[in-house]
């Protein structure tokens, strides 16, 4: 017997089980409901409207709920644009779409996308029965299931019986019509809002929770779904009352058999974990069971404004649970001050010091990591969790070797990982992320640090018996280095799984460049909350296989696709792309002469100073959360968990500045330069000659876009915005080099004894802004001052970070000057690291990690671009020009090669 | 739309007698046969193109330009070469077929523009089926007891719904669901018209092309006030187990489920050891009959399919024996010989049975 669930689809099914509970559904991807969503759509960044959705489902949505009714959208075509670009992202399309509109051509644009089996939302009989039985077999026809709204010809039903009058007709007429599958029906019975001053308001919810319990009852194949914010609506502005009415809703909705919801899943509060008397009143209200309910909760409902995500009175209530929950509260809240004596307290109960750990810290853990998974938490609450079970692993220890003597007793772990940062880099802070989720998971992590070479991750794996190497690394040389990692192992015939993380790493390259080289099996993993389950996938005998060959499957299809991906954009031949050089009328072009040439160094920088420049959207990034600052700060998902960090990084920002904890340095220097070809000359100050240009001190060597263009866009180079040498104009480059690191590991160690790896994270993370910020402060002082071109520029922050100013500061190793390899160059012109104390690694990353190091041009024209693929004859010029070998250049530019070099 | 009367109603019975008697045996593939013909461009023209364009046709009316080879438009050969078509089918049938599929895999407005013959969209598929239903009927009036069904077959076409095929624009298309659902239109019309008894919209590599065409079946058996049995079948393009446009074989099934199909399976771009996991997928999980055609295994080096008729069947009489099944036959590089070695590896073998309380199913 097949059982009469709903059976729905995207790139994977989705059955609407009973153990399944409650199926959430995204609301974010909703111009009604998401403010943010519709100013995405109406200024048409698409691009990152497809984010909204991607952090949707990465935090938990099963079904993600898709509307564009806006007056000022064309919602056929938006409809039809978003569908397609969503289904053309796996990680998104593989979940249901509910496709969502008042308008029924808008749902058939959205339906005429879908491969999968969707969810209209919505149908109802307010036109009468035949528009509604009409509708309804187009939905049948286009394979989909349906929201029928509690709706007729007479208006909305707001009373329970109507409810389900108007539902239990219009089950009838699908069914007995059309044959429509009673598991394909979802009613929404209509949630209105509660508590809003008007008496006939105050049964709302008791009615509609009352009308699915009748509902559900009458008809158990079909499903009951709502949007639950609108339950809420008198309180907003009050985000925590309003999450308190949806959790307590929802809790009495959800046992009277409501089975699916339009939530915004991130931002759902546990019951238990409300206050008493909000809850109190809550529940008043919410099932009416008093006439004074609405006074009552607005009498105390103000005490919960604008403390969003706090818990309002500090109560320590749980401080008088058992020890055993009071341990698991404080895991899940990341509350250490207390960890240490119900530590002790657990201890005293508990035969063994590790029973400790394997029983109520590893539960809390549980809770934790469920929750992660779930998106119902975020990587800073998880790892605040984490510095909590540290500090209590760390009080058990001596009691844990006092008894492995005694008894030869050790703990069990899931697993143990060797991680590394890899030869050549140094930034570690994603994957020290990805180190703590998995000691949260009970992996033993060996972390290596930075700078690792192969063999000694090697040794270290055979000495320790590892069960997998991680391998992580942010510059572009690190992809090379992985590459030859993986190599060493299978020459080495090892055996263990190896994953691979961060920022440029990517799916294709492990797929094309890394897996091919090693045998026992290499896995990407795209963030830290997937490091958890590919690691377990990895470790458990009953997985690993099947796991394994998906992955190898997986790449093997990514390599089949770069294979038969065509010859792709034809790239053009190097003298066609310099024949179309960005040019400019030279003859008339007078460049800005430097008010302060030569070199300038800045010893201890007022840190204060460069703090209102801090770009902080990438700090967020940093922490895995997704959004623009300010706007994470009010994000529905994310804002609670931004703000709380928000709140925390200022603290520390706070002290850092008023204790000294960093030294910023700096060095800049200004250059006579010509452009010749695709090089520029730059030359010594030279007091006797009229344009002060002296012997020649270095040559910079750029890079040419040969990407086939239109003739008004021309093939740039970094060299064609400084004047060419054949007119004589006398022009100047400059270079620079800032570090806000210096002093940083004393702060480190400290932390790290402290077991506090979310203070490291954070200061490290600020640290690496501060640098920014500084870079970003030096630049406008370069301009105004010591250049000068713009001595009456005036902008603010975010036009600063919007780059709405004259020239540029281009990064070697970023995409307008992809090579690693000339910061050399600008380290001996700069003399940068007896001047700052930066210094460079073999893979040309810098030291401290907070540092930043770039060229300046003042062109008008200058700009950033991304010189993108190269061909054989462009390496191999360059190469020639740079005094290397053609495989050198290859080596340097691996990213950038529009061939294989094999 | 199951409210709708069969359009053949005594075909129907028939059919569905025979699915619950036996495992039913589908025919082989087409290209393979023809290929042996060794047509050359002249050959492919038959009378009616070898001037250039159209004879059929007045000039005016004409999109071909004359000038486009038709050399490998292997749906042409029913109007060009139908005795060749008809000679393929009566192979089949003797070989133990009880269902052929129509020359029309490539018969769409869409495909045929190729060779600039968009016009004949529905001849093509009402001649398809004419010559289809013509071997059949010889074939049932030599053993009346074992009655012969002719499969109206609608292809992929030449374009993906949900799938860009420029990388630089994710959310760009070449063809519309409307698009899609005329062209279906158009070519069931036909293949009715002809005499099918059955429609099937096979080797799917894009499942919303096929939701075009279900939904276009749909509103045509309703325009008619009568429907025919439907047959799906999904193509699993490789070892990854998903389809083109990235569906697992669950998901594929959910999305279709809702044409509440004759009978649901895969066929084409694997042999029949690669797609066991899928079928078995779809066996436990489908109310409708399960079908699958199979490739003559992976191609080899040189394009082609070299899995013997034994090998095949070896494998398919497994499939059998472990219930898997209610109709099998071949897809590319499967010829009589190996319809005839499968149809002896099932014989005996129980058909798969319907879960219970799926029996409306089709």
């Amino acid at each position: 017997m097949i059982t009469r669930y709903t059976r729905l689809s995207g790139l994977e099914p989705l059955i609407i089980t009973p153990d399944l509970l409650f199926i959430n559904v995204g609301e974010r991807t909703n111009v009604t409901g998401s403010a943010q969503f519709k100013k995405l759509i109406k200024e048409d960044r698409y691009d990152e409207a497809v984010e909204v959705a991607r952090q949707q489902v990465a935090n938990g949505a099963q079904i993600i709920d898709i509307n564009m009714d806006e007056g000022l959208i064309d919602s056929e075509a938006a409809m039809t644009r978003f569908v397609n670009l969503i289904s053309s992202e796996p990680d998104i399309a593989r979940v249901p779409f509910m496709i969502d509109s008042s308008k029924w051509t808008v749902i058939e644009a959205g339906l005429r996308c879908l491969q999968g089996k969707g969810i209209v939302n919505s149908i109802s009989m307010k036109e009468g029965e035949q528009q509604f039985l009409e509708h309804a077999r187009k939905v049948q026809q286009y394979g989909a299931a349906a929201v029928v709204m509690a709706f007729d010809e007479q208006g909305q039903a707001d009373t329970c019986e109507r409810k389900v009058e108007i539902c239990a007709r219009a089950h009838e007429l699908l069914t007995r019509e059309l044959d429509f599958a009673p598991e394909d029906i979802i009613f929404d019975p209509n949630i209105f809002a509660i508590a809003t001053g008007i008496e006939e308001h105050n049964n709302y919810a008791v009615d509609f929770i009352e009308a699915t319990r009748e509902l559900k009852r009458r008809f158990p194949d079909c499903h009951i779904s709502g949007g639950v914010s609108n339950v809420s609506f008198s309180f907003r502005g009050n985000n925590v009352v309003r999450e308190a009415i949806h959790s307590v809703f929802l809790y009495h909705a959800i046992k009277a058999g409501m089975d699916m919801g339009i939530v915004n899943a991130g931002a759902l509060t546990i019951m238990d974990d409300i206050d008493p008397p909000l809850r109190e009143r809550v529940e008043d209200v919410v099932l009416n069971r008093r006439d004074d309910a609405t006074e009552r909760l607005l009498e105390i409902a103000d005490n919960y404004k604008g403390k969003r995500g706090e818990a309002v009175v500090e109560t320590l209530a749980w401080r008088e649970k058992p020890v055993r929950e009071r341990i698991s509260h404080a895991l899940v809240h990341g509350l250490d001050q207390y960890v240490v004596e119900d530590t002790e307290e657990a201890r005293q109960m508990s035969s063994r010091p590790l029973d400790v750990i394997e029983g109520p810290l590893m539960d809390g853990m549980n809770v934790v990591g469920d929750l992660f998974g779930a998106g119902k938490m975020f990587l800073p609450q998880v790892v605040k969790s984490a510095r909590v079970m540290k500090k209590a692993v760390a009080y058990l220890l001596p009691y844990i070797e006092e008894e492995k003597l005694r008894t030869g007793d050790t703990a069990q772990n899931n697993g143990k990982i060797v991680m590394a940062t890899v030869k050549g880099d140094v930034h570690d802070i994603g994957k020290n992320i990805v180190g703590v989720v998995l000691r949260c998971n009970n992996f033993e992590v060996i972390d290596l640090g930075v700078m690792v070479p192969a063999q000694k991750i090697l040794e270290t794996a055979i000495a320790e018996n590892a069960d997998i190497i991680g391998l992580s690394g942010l510059i572009t040389p690190s992809l090379e280095e992985m590459s030859q990692v993986a190599r060493e192992m299978q020459r080495q015939d090892f055996h263990i799984p190896l994953m691979i993380g961060g920022a440029t790493t990517s799916r294709a390259h492990t797929a094309l460049k890394i897996e091919p080289h090693y045998k026992a099996g290499t896995v990407w993993v795209k963030d830290a909350s997937r490091a958890v389950g590919v690691a377990q996938s990895l470790v458990s005998q009953e997985l690993v296989e099947d796991f394994l060959a998906k992955v190898r499957a997986d790449y093997a299809d990514v390599r089949e696709r770069h294979r038969n991906r065509g010859p792709g954009k034809k790239l053009v031949a190097l003298d066609k792309a310099r024949a179309q050089r960005f040019r400019c009328d030279w003859a008339s072009y007078e460049p800005p002469q430097p008010n302060q040439p030569g070199i300038t160094v800045f010893d201890e920088y007022d840190l204060a100073t460069l703090r209102p420049y801090i770009d902080w959207t990438p700090f967020f990034q940093a922490w895995e959360l997704a959004g623009h600052y300010p706007a994470i700060l009010t994000d529905a998902v994310v804002g609670d968990q931004a703000s709380e960090l928000f709140r925390d990084a200022q603290a520390m920002l706070d002290r850092i500045i008023a204790e000294k904890w960093l030294t910023a340095r700096a060095v800049i220097g200004l250059w006579p330069a010509a452009n010749i070809g695709d090089d520029v000359e730059v030359y010594a100050l030279s007091a006797d000659r009229p344009e002060g240009k002296g012997k020649l001190l270095a040559t910079l060597y750029s890079l040419r876009q040969q990407a086939d263009k239109p003739i008004e866009r021309p093939n740039l180079c970094l060299a064609d915005f400084i004047a060419p040498k054949e007119f004589g104009k006398p022009d100047w480059i400059g270079g620079f080099a800032v570090t806000a690191g210096i002093g940083i590991e004393a702060h480190l160690a400290r932390f790290d004894a402290d077991h506090d790896d979310y203070a490291s994270i954070t200061l490290k993370a600020l640290a690496d802004r501060l640098a920014e910020a500084f870079a970003e402060h030096l630049h406008e002082r370069v301009r105004r001052e010591f250049w000068g071109f713009a001595p009456a520029e005036s902008l603010d922050n975010e036009a600063l970070i919007a780059e709405k100013y004259r020239g540029i500061r281009p990064a070697p190793g970023y995409p307008a000057c992809p090579d690693h390899t000339e910061k050399t160059t600008l380290f001996q012109l700069l003399d940068v690291t007896a001047n700052t104390g930066i210094e460079l690694t073999e893979g040309f990353a810098m030291y401290p990690t907070a540092a930043v190091s770039g060229w300046y041009y003042a062109h008008p024209d200058s700009q950033y671009f991304v010189v993108g693929r190269l061909g054989k004859e462009q390496v191999s010029d360059y190469a020639k020009r740079k005094g290397w070998t053609v495989a050198e250049a290859e080596r340097w530019l691996a990213s950038n090669l529009d061939y294989d070099p094999d | 739309m199951s409210t709708l009367p069969w359009l053949h109603p005594e075909r129907v019975a028939l059919l569905e007698h025979a699915l619950r008697q036996r495992i039913l045996i589908l025919d082989g593939g087409m290209g393979t046969m023809l290929q042996a013909h060794e047509l050359d461009e002249s050959g492919f023209r038959g009378e009616r193109f070898e001037h250039g364009s159209d004879a059929h046709v007045a000039d005016h009316q004409r999109d071909h330009p004359g000038t486009c080879d038709l050399k490998g438009n292997n749906d042409l050969l029913t109007l060009t070469r139908p005795a060749i078509i008809r000679e393929i089918h009566d192979a089949y049938l003797k070989a133990g077929a009880d269902l052929v599929e129509t020359n029309t895999f490539n018969a769409t407005r869409i495909s045929q523009a190729d060779y600039h013959l968009q016009h004949l969209a529905a001849e093509l598929n009402r001649e398809g089926a004419r010559i289809a239903r013509a071997a059949c009927d010889a074939m049932t009036v030599e053993t009346p007891d074992r009655p012969r069904f002719v499969i109206g077959v609608l292809g992929p076409t030449s374009r993906t719904a949900s799938l860009s095929p420029d990388v630089n624009d994710p959310g760009f298309r070449n063809v519309t669901f409307e698009e899609l659902a005329e062209n279906y239109t158009e070519s069931a019309n036909g293949l009715i018209d002809g005499g099918a008894d059955v429609i099937m919209v096979e080797t799917i590599f894009d499942t919303l092309n096929a939701k075009a065409a279900l939904f276009a079946l749909s509103e045509l058996f309703h325009q008619r006030g009568a429907r025919m049995p439907v047959m799906i079948s999904g193509t699993i393009t490789d070892r990854s187990g998903r389809t083109l446009s990235g569906q697992t074989a669950e998901a594929f099934y959910y999305s279709v489920r809702h044409a509440r199909p004759l009978s649901v399976g895969f066929n084409c771009a694997l042999g029949a050891d690669d797609l066991r996991p899928h079928i078995q997928t779809l066996a436990g999980i489908a109310e409708s009959h399960v079908s699958t055609h199979p490739n003559a295994g992976l191609p080899n080096a040189f394009g082609e399919y070299d899995e013997s008729p034994e090998h095949m069947a070896g494998i398919i009489g497994s499939f059998a024996r472990e219930g898997l099944l209610n109709m099998v036959g071949g897809c590319c590089g499967t010829t009589p010989d190996h319809i005839s070695a499968i149809a002896a590896a099932v014989r005996g073998c129980a058909p798969r049975a319907l879960p219970s309380g799926a029996a409306e199913a089709a």
